[in-house]
């Protein structure tokens, strides 16, 4: 059988759906949540670059490396914000993050 | 089936089930692991789609930063991850309805897909056979998409001063070396002269900070 698009589209959508899942599941713990938005961004990655491929057209993956970048850019924020809301309030579950009242 | 399908199907279900293991493992540490796992197969499924360049650069940001990033983040923080467990199991329901919907969806638009014909020819940029990905992606994106690789780097830069602000904290009372301090010192400031009486005796005063 050949591996067609469908195949690598039906992958990201499995695991973006996980991602999303992983969201519900963890509701108090910020760092899982990071992680599974993580997993949800790699799920675009893997959409763009099976397009990519299969259309013969490379700005697929030039796209694909933007999504990297803001993803390693986000990523590094939010565990600094993490990092210093701890040490401000000693806890990071979600429902605790209400300084701002909004 | 083929080679392919078969490092396809190795690098799929390896990918999906550690991502599965990511979101109901017990300890965040593992969850970090497992996270690896999926990254690097992942990879794998890069290098099968012909983007070698982007499964490195995969498994160096996403494994070698983030990662790590994220498990000295883990184990860095003092946190009870068993209390932060609770409603783990009244949560799902939500999830898997939610979940569920998303998947039906997605799985629905690729079937609908499969009987709209595939555009005819690629627009943008065809991918050269003759150079390799990394060369390829290089002279596209140092010539065509300079100013959005530019960007990027801004954004990387904004994204580190952010971090570095925003954990960078001064501890009162903390004796630190102040080279400026060091080299204004003078006679004028570090010596005293002091009048001593015959037999008597000075304390001298205790040194400003």
């Amino acid at each position: 059988m050949e591996i067609g698009l469908a195949h690598y589209l039906t992958v990201a959508a499995c695991l973006f759906t996980l991602g999303m899942f992983g969201i519900f599941l963890n509701r108090k713990n910020v760092i899982i949540i990071l992680m599974s938005v993580e997993m949800m961004l790699l799920a675009v990655n893997i959409n763009f670059v099976a397009f990519s491929h299969f259309h013969g057209d490379l700005v697929g993956q030039v796209f694909s490396l933007f999504i990297l970048t803001v993803a390693a850019a986000e990523s590094a924020i939010g565990l600094a914000i993490i990092v210093v809301f701890f040490r401000n309030r000693g806890s990071i579950a979600v429902e605790d993050i209400n300084m701002m009242k909004g | 089936m083929g080679l392919t399908a078969i490092f396809f199907y190795l690098f799929a279900t390896l990918a999906l089930a550690s991502g599965a293991m990511v979101i109901v493992a017990k300890n965040p540490v593992h969850a970090v692991l497992f996270l690896i796992v999926t990254f690097f197969n992942a990879a794998g499924l890069f290098i099968l789609l012909g983007a070698e360049f982007l499964a490195m650069l995969l498994v160096i940001v996403y494994v070698g930063a983030v990662a790590v990033m994220f498990l000295f983040v883990v184990m860095m923080l003092d946190v009870d991850f068993a209390e932060l467990r609770a409603g783990f199991i009244k949560n799902a329901p939500v999830g898997l309805i939610v979940g569920g919907v998303v998947l039906a969806e997605l799985v629905a638009l690729l079937s609908a897909r499969a009987i709209v014909p595939p555009p005819v020819a690629a627009t943008g940029a065809p991918i050269p056979r003759d150079v390799t990905n990394t060369e390829a992606l290089g002279q596209l994106l140092y010539t065509k998409y300079v100013y959005f690789f530019q960007g990027a780097g801004l954004v990387l830069l904004v994204a580190m001063i952010g971090a570095i602000v925003l954990t960078l904290h001064h501890r009162q009372g903390v004796k630190r070396q102040s080279i400026a301090d060091q080299v204004a010192r003078g006679p004028k400031t570090a010596v005293k002269m002091v009048k001593v009486a015959s037999g008597g005796s000075v304390v001298p005063d205790a040194p400003k900070r």
